[in-house]
């Protein structure tokens, strides 16, 4: 168990050097900082300074050899948008992302356990066949369509809950289930299999030969040794969770993570790019870190 | 029958049960026409190759099979005199566990491999007796110690798999044994351990027998184990009862040819490498091609034609001893 966290965090510095490459390299690429930064009437002062600034007239490998070395001393740039360090747009940002995060994921992890446990029960009954129909159904539709049928539905016609924007409670419903929508239908799906395959393990035979019924065996044997595999399906699915949250984010003006980085691409802010896909990363190393922890929790043979 | 008066009405008696499954290829006879007694105190072996629906019998005893497939065709299950079959699923509840109880073969997957062995063992405890807790955690100390696990309050925090196999089934017997039930119901507990665990397992399950006045059923494919810790045998071929008397006739006299083969398949004492040779010629047939008439006449070397006809019927052959062959009274005479 501790080896496999060891192994993790040996390993978490070498995949945010790659990612951090990749990026770079990808925002260099595809288009000259000086030709978006400066408009037709530039000066060749100008230029020279943003030359000298970004270091464009060195290598493109020297170019990133110079970003780590002020990465490592926390320096990610100035964000060329907002004119301040790159990070700090990036810090306020986490906020409202990791709300909007842990909002989406709780719906969808309550909501799919129920729905996957009742389809189990009623396997190939009516309430299995409701269920897994909506399921696949969920499955195709794309998130940003279920946001505007949210948008419309609440928000316009009956005017329940706000359109867009940040605040309140009010504010993070439909977002929320929007995002746990990316989710939610392959959760109950996985739920529904794990429980059904426990069903027919021997220690259920004996928890029902010792009088158990069968409500209380599904919650007290069945589900304690479903949450493991369903767990490593959430550490799966992180990464699917955070790019919801961007298109999430976009159609309802949530202020996050992803909206900023849609925005900084679209600006070729490159300090805010790398900084966003740099915390996004971290981000899902620590969950993926929690979730070892977690199965070492609920798992005494992973413990042991 | 008049055994049975003299010795007061049968603490479980079963009649004439017969259990079908629905499966995509059809109805299956799994168990036909299987009746028998048990006492308070008594031991019944059950015998039988794999496959000839022992686990499905010892099943039914607590209605533990699927019931969406399952189909109880004919019969009674009469625990003091109440019928079983005709049992709420929770009087079904109140009943497993309490009144009867059953040890499956396998330990190593018995127990839930994320609970501990406290918590398993104190579920029946506090289910059935109403225990509070803390009553209920000491139960299982006195409990574990009782079936022989070394350091029982240390034992309460561990986990199956810190356990060994012999370790796992004493835990699993200690579960089952948690509210004194009536009868105990033991389907092959020793079939998935090592030959010194075995002994030490079949020793324990003697032991609790004598101090707790159970009565057992004891499920085995060895005719050994049986000669050892059974009062009757039953032995079941293809779903049905072939032969069923007093242990101590049957090895005197079995009259049933697949009996005799089964007898003559016991291993001369202590030679482990003999018990893996084939008991009888040939396999148990397939409940989708079952043999028209006995279903053991394909490998019987005593078959006739009749044989191929007629299921034969239970017939009474000595005190307390029945076999279900035609050529019961023929092959006698041919031995005398
Ligand atoms: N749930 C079930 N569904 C369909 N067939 C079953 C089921 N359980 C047992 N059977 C069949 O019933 C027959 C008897 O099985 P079983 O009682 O387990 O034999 P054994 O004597 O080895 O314990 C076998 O042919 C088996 O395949
Ligand atoms: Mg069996």
């Amino acid at each position: 168990m501790l080896r496999t966290i060891a192994h993790r965090l040996t390993l978490a510095p070498l995949t945010l050097l790659l990612v951090s490459f990749v990026t770079f390299i990808i925002l260099r690429v595809t288009g000259n900082p000086v030709d978006i930064y400066l408009d037709i009437n530039r000066t060749p002062e100008q230029v020279a300074a943003l030359t000298e600034r970004l270091h464009l007239d060195k290598p493109l490998l020297v170019q990133y050899l110079i970003y780590l070395r002020d990465l490592v001393q926390g320096d990610f740039g100035q964000s060329l948008q907002y004119g301040g360090p790159a990070i700090d747009a990036v810090i306020t940002s986490i906020g409202p992302t990791l709300r909007l995060l842990s909002a989406a994921l709780l719906l969808a992890v309550t909501l799919g356990t129920v729905a996957g446990l009742v389809a189990a029960v009623y396997r190939d009954r009516f309430p299995d066949a409701v269920l897994s129909a909506l399921a696949v159904a969920g499955q195709s539709m794309p998130s940003f369509w279920l946001g505007i049928l949210l948008i419309q539905l609440f928000a316009l016609k009956m005017q329940w809950l706000p359109t867009s924007g940040s605040g309140g409670f009010k504010y993070l419903i439909l977002p929320a289930l929007t995002l746990s929508a990316v989710l939610l239908p392959n959760f109950m799906l996985v739920t529904r299999t794990a429980v059904l395959d426990l069903m027919n393990e021997q220690f259920v035979a004996t928890a029902r030969a010792k009088g158990l019924s069968r409500i209380r065996i599904l919650l007290t044997h069945i589900l304690p040794n479903a949450a493991n595999p369903l767990l490593s399906f959430l550490g799966i699915q992180i990464g699917t969770l955070m790019g919801g949250s961007i298109i999430t984010e976009s159609i309802f003006g949530w202020p996050g993570i992803g909206r900023l980085m849609i925005s900084a691409v679209s600006n070729r802010d490159a300090p805010v790019v790398l900084a966003t896909v740099f915390l996004v990363s971290i981000t899902i190393i620590l969950a993926n870190l929690v979730v070892d922890v977690l199965h070492s929790i609920i798992d005494p043979r992973i413990r042991h | 029958m008049l055994m049975g008066t003299l010795r007061g009405t049968p603490l479980l008696s079963v009649r004439d049960l017969s259990v079908q499954f629905r499966t995509d290829q059809g109805l299956i006879t799994a168990v036909d026409g299987v009746s028998f007694d048990l006492r308070a105190g008594q031991t019944l072996g059950i015998v039988g190759e794999s496959g000839s629906g022992k686990s499905v019998t010892a099943m039914s005893l607590l209605r533990l099979l699927p019931p969406a497939t399952t189909r109880i065709a004919r019969g009674e299950i009469l625990l003091e005199g109440r019928d079983i079959i005709k049992a709420s699923e929770s009087e079904l509840e109140r009943i497993r566990g309490r009144d009867v109880s059953i040890v499956f073969q396998d330990p190593m997957s018995s127990l839930n491999p994320v609970l501990t062995i406290g918590r398993q063992i104190c579920e029946p405890l506090r289910l059935h007796l109403k225990l509070s807790r803390a009553e209920a955690k000491e139960r299982a100390v006195d409990l574990l110690g009782f079936v022989g696990i070394p350091s029982p309050r240390e034992s309460l925090g561990s986990y199956p798999h810190q356990l060994s196999g012999g370790q796992r089934q004493r835990v699993v017997i200690a579960m089952a044994l948690a509210c004194r039930p009536k009868v105990l119901i033991a389907d092959e507990p020793t079939t998935a351990l090592d030959v010194t665990t075995q002994a030490q397992i079949l020793d324990l399950l003697r032991e609790l027998q004598s101090k707790l006045h159970m009565a057992v059923i004891l499920i085995t494919h060895d005719l050994g184990v049986v000669a050892e810790f059974a009062d009757d045998v039953l032995v079941m071929y293809a779903g049905r009862m072939v032969e069923k008397s007093p242990v101590s006739q049957l090895f005197a006299r079995a009259r049933h040819p697949y009996t005799q083969g089964l007898l003559n398949s016991i291993p001369p004492f202590g030679d482990q490498e003999l018990e893996k040779l084939p008991a009888i010629n040939g396999t148990v047939p397939s409940p989708f091609a079952m043999p028209s008439g006995c279903a053991f006449h394909p490998r019987c070397t005593f078959a006739s034609s009749a044989c191929l006809e007629a299921v034969p019927e239970l017939a009474s052959c000595g005190p307390n001893h029945v076999a279900a062959c035609l050529r019961v009274t023929e092959l006698e005479r041919m031995h005398a």
